[in-house]
């Protein structure tokens, strides 16, 4: 691999300044980015499909737009989507055998807001079926690989993303978060990642897995990075009925603010048990950068929070398991071959169509919303999320952020916990909460544990993206975590 | 009128059922198509009978990453139908998702109303036949999504699916259990029917669908205080079928009970060309639709000032309307009922009789029989025929300054119906002018007179009954044109000697 070319460049924000110094093209930096992508393909898996030719002829366009004097901020700056994302002419496959050939007739709001910002894309990113699944490992497409060692898994559900910054060979990718799908690979893979307010991005054009809870957002290398991009893909959508109508910061503006005055709660359910011994010693650690930085840290308790994995595994399957509903062979995505009448068509294109994990959900979801079961799962989980929420609102009457671990411990091997659901959904239990709150929240890389990264996350208010942004950005300028990439990547 | 002939057979059946001791019991869910330009979640138009699909964009088709948005005007439209029905607006009321899979249901699930409805609790009143007033309580209604259709005509073996009414917004109206009778289904039925067009919402167009109605129908010996096991009759879309649907299965039901069996909780269906109910599904096949509150869609705040500018665009509804005919016209009740049954004709009426300025009976009477009979014979909306307020205005004033008799007045209806032309132009060329002139009419009953001398001999020596030969001699004289008033008095005097 040492071959291959290093990006001029490890940040979009690097990047941003080259091109419009005319230091490269975009053209130039697209097939840089390319280069890499074939040449991480074989070990990684982290893309589904690369789109070079279109790739190339939009950062053919950004150069001419530069050359018009018609470039703004983002201009030529090559991303990859997550395969969530419906793009228009180019298929869309949630990692799914269902939807493996499906090509999207529109792009999604996410997908238009970032084009129209002039980034080009250079393909759709490896992913856990339907977003179902913390390593990867659930995809059609085959598992994607941890770049910091290839036996171990990315974490998902947006690995193809986290491994694919981490690894540069792309310098920032959109991703979802479900339970913690955008921040558990951000902490496994050693990049940064943010999850926004729920309603801050539309998810108009994302497929959707559990609807009150998934929200678009992003894995890059840096604070920085997150904050150029969140604004174009961020806003009110007449299409999404739940995106917020609220205007969008500017995240720049406030990255350097002080943390003087700023209080930040660390949350006592997140240290109880279960926590890697390596891992809660970065944390400390990066609890004293903060100190240091001025920020006053006081412990807070949600104690709601532990409840937020059996909340989360009724809320979501019951939601996806109607979500789903849509993919039955009759319109698009897979049908059997030769249905002999309509259940044979139902049963087998979703039989064929699915893999275990999405059938699990699908499964649970239908029994918690069925009758005479509805009122023990889905009502009461909907007045535990309710709980979890005033938690949060009571701890952020005393503190302005929270701090936590991302991940309980590093990225563990490929195959370690197929065989048991629910030690893998536990996994997600330091992200979950943020979810069911709607509450924005980031993972940041703080250092390594037996040679692996650790993440580090704070959650905010709803809507506080720009002092979330901030309060990272001051920690990255602290320390260089970030920046480290896997050697063989480097 | 056919209609009233079935409901006056039918009337026979439940009254043989109430006399071996039976009642029966009713309920209505109307499905009242909202008309709206576009659709209730979507931007795809609405219009009845365009090419299948094309009317369906990827909202309508379920298409990955899609999502609803909710269509304001629908719920303004559903606020207006339970204003007028006197129930509690919802001040939130939440889509929920009712999941089943079928081929018509894109996503696998509709979007509808469940447990928090945006209109609760409201009533109408209806006439039964008799003239008796009874109030049958409406439970709540609702909107919801309407579903695409299967297609099998023309496609041997196969199943076409047409998407363009999937997601055409509909709000079900569901009656409590308040009916004892066909006859009552079908005059609540109507009512709702009349409601809807009046307040602009729905076309009632029940051939297009656009008004159909599932009825849940029981029978319980009467006294019971339990109501007997129903069976619910989907998608009846005309009151006739309504009406022999609900014949069919009570009797069925009371035959069953009677001979030992029980009735079971089904869904049927009705074949209007046999005549009959067949079962469709039974309660244990049934779907457990898995309701929940649906994600993508937030609940709808209704702020009382929003309900209240609604309330303010509101028409003279008919029940008002009708009272108003009843108090400032003197109309009968019976009268005031079919004039406001459709706004179309009470505006007509309303305007034939501003134009005449008087006799509100006689513009009724003109409205509601021979321009009513010639709508319904040549199967005409109002502002369709040749005869405008205007022109039956002008011919009602010639009856009233006596120009012309009533009598003669049906014939000009009918040279006005077919040319178009007013009532004067109609007089003047056909020379129906009434004859008003004493000598004229003098003349003529002197000739009468002497050509029938017998008869003139009789009746003055005592056959009274010989006046009408008389009058009839006359007029015939006349062409029909002799005042019929001044006729009277005149041949009185005249055969008194």
């Amino acid at each position: 691999m040492s071959a291959l070319p290093p990006l001029p460049a490890p940040t979009v924000a690097g990047l941003a300044r080259g091109l419009h110094r005319g230091e490269y093209s975009s053209v130039e930096l697209t097939r840089a980015c390319l280069e890499r992508i074939a040449a991480g393909q074989p070990e990684l898996n982290a893309f589904v499909t690369v789109t070079a030719e279109g790739a190339l002829s939009a950062a053919q366009a950004a150069d001419d737009a530069r050359a018009a004097g018609r470039a703004g901020p983002l201009t030529g700056v090559p991303i990859a989507h997550k395969d969530i994302f419906c793009t228009e002419g180019v298929r869309t496959t949630c990692g799914s055998k269902m939807l493996a050939e499906f090509v999207s007739p529109y792009d999604a709001t996410v997908v238009a807001g970032l084009k129209a910002a002039g980034t080009v894309m250079l393909g759709k990113l490896n992913m856990d079926e339907f977003a179902m699944g913390s390593s990867n490992e659930t995809s059609f497409f085959g598992p994607v690989r941890n770049p910091w060692d290839p036996a171990l898994v990315p974490g998902g559900s947006s690995g193809g993303s986290a491994a694919a910054v981490a690894a540069r060979l792309v310098p920032a990718a959109t991703a979802t978060d479900t339970g913690g799908s955008i921040r558990q690979p951000a902490a496994l893979c050693g990049v940064t990642g943010i999850k926004p307010t729920y309603g801050r991005a539309s998810r108009y054009g994302m497929i959707a897995f559990a609807s009150s809870l998934d929200q678009a957002g992003l894995i890059t290398v840096s604070a920085e990075d997150a904050a150029l991009l969140l604004g174009p893909m961020s806003g009110f959508d007449p299409r999404d009925s739940t995106s917020v109508d609220s205007p969008v910061p500017d995240y720049m503006a406030t990255l350097g603010d002080s943390l003087e005055g700023l209080t930040i709660g660390v949350v006592r359910e997140f240290f109880d048990k279960g926590l890697d011994g390596g891992c809660e010693q970065r944390i400390r650690e990066a609890i004293a950068v903060y100190e240091r930085l001025g920020a006053k840290v006081r412990e807070v308790s949600c104690p709601n929070l532990p409840l937020s994995v059996p909340t989360y595994y009724v809320v979501a399957p019951a939601e996806c398991s109607s979500n789903l509903a849509r993919f039955d062979g009759v319109r698009f995505g897979h049908r059997c071959d030769s249905p002999r009448n309509l259940t044979d068509l139902y049963s087998r294109s979703r039989g064929e169509g699915f893999g275990a994990e999405v059938k699990r959900r699908i499964m649970t979801g239908t029994y918690v919303l069925s009758a005479g079961y509805f009122d023990a799962y889905y009502l009461k989980a909907q007045r535990v999320r309710q709980l979890i929420s005033a938690d949060f609102a009571r701890a952020f009457a005393d503190c302005d952020l929270l701090l936590g671990p991302t991940s309980p411990t590093t990225a563990f091997a490929i195959g370690a916990k197929c065989d048991d659901p629910i030690t893998m959904y536990l996994n997600d239990i330091y992200t979950i909460g943020a979810n069911l709150a709607g509450l924005p929240a980031m993972s940041l890389p703080c250092g390594f544990a037996g040679g692996l990264p650790v993440g580090l996350q704070l959650i905010g208010p709803h809507f506080s993206e720009g002092r979330m942004l901030n309060v990272a950005h001051r920690y990255q300028q602290e320390t260089d975590w970030h920046l480290r990439a896997p050697s063989a990547w480097a | 009128m056919g209609l009233n002939m079935a409901g006056t057979d039918m009337a026979g059946t439940d009254m043989a059922g109430a006399d071996m001791g039976w009642e029966t019991v009713i309920g209505l869910e109307i499905h009242a198509q909202l008309a709206t330009r576009s659709k209730i979640f979507s931007g795809s138009a609405t219009a009845y009978g365009a090419l299948p699909n094309t009317q369906a964009n990827l909202v309508d088709l379920g298409y990955p990453g899609v999502l609803p948005v909710l269509n304001g005007e629908a719920v303004r439209m559903a606020v207006c139908f339970g204003l007028a029905i006197g129930a509690r607006i919802s001040p939130r009321s939440v889509f929920a998702r009712k999941n089943y899979f079928y081929p018509d249901l894109p996503k696998g699930y509709q979007i509808s109303q469940y447990e928090l409805p945006i209109v609760a609790e409201g009533a109408l009143e209806v006439v039964l036949d008799d003239g008796e007033r009874k109030r049958i309580g409406i439970t709540r209604a609702h909107l919801e999504e309407d579903a695409g259709k299967s297609l099998h005509e023309g496609l041997p073996g196969l199943t076409g699916i047409d998407l363009n009414r999937a997601g055409t917004p509909l709000i079900e109206i569901v009656s409590e259990p308040d009916m004892r009778s066909a006859r009552e289904a079908i005059a609540y039925m109507k009512k709702v029917h009349t409601l809807v067009r009046y307040l602009g919402i729905c076309d009632g167009n029940m051939q297009e669908g656009s008004f159909r109605c599932d009825a849940n129908v029981s029978v319980r010996r009467r006294g019971a205080a339990q109501f007997g096991t129903r069976a619910e009759i989907k998608n009846l879309n005309s009151f006739r079928f309504v009406e022999k649907a609900i014949n069919f299965e009570v009797e069925r039901q009371i035959e069953l009970l009677e001979s030992g069996g029980k009735v079971v909780q089904e869904t049927r269906l009705y074949d209007p060309d046999k005549g009959e109910t067949r079962s469709m599904r039974s309660k244990e096949a049934a779907n457990d639709y898995r309701y929940f509150p649906d994600p993508d869609l937030l609940p709808v705040l209704l702020e009382p000032a929003f309900v209240e500018a609604v309330r303010a665009t509101l028409p003279e509804l008919p029940d008002a309307k009708a009272a108003r005919f009843v108090r400032d016209h003197g109309l009968s009740d019976y009268d005031a009922g079919v004039l406001t049954a459709s706004r179309e004709i009470a505006a007509f009426y309303e305007d034939v009789l501003q134009r005449v300025g008087s006799d509100p009976k006689l513009c009724a009477n003109w409205v509601m029989g021979d321009f009513s009979a010639f709508l319904n014979r040549d199967n005409l909306e109002v502002g369709a025929a040749k005869v405008d307020a205007a022109h039956l205005a002008g011919l009602v004033s010639r009856i009233v300054d006596a120009t012309i008799s009533g009598k003669i007045a049906k014939e000009i209806f009918e040279a006005m119906w077919e040319s178009g032309a007013s009532a004067d132009a109609v007089i003047e060329q056909k020379g129906l002018r009434q004859i008003t002139d004493t000598g004229a009419i003098e003349a003529a009953i002197d000739e009468v007179m002497a050509k029938n001398p017998g008869q003139l001999a009789d009746y003055r020596s005592g056959k009274d009954k010989l006046f009408g030969f008389f009058v009839g001699q006359v007029m015939k004289a006349t062409g029909g044109k002799a005042n019929p008033a001044q006729l009277n008095e005149l041949l009185k005097a005249k055969l008194a000697g």
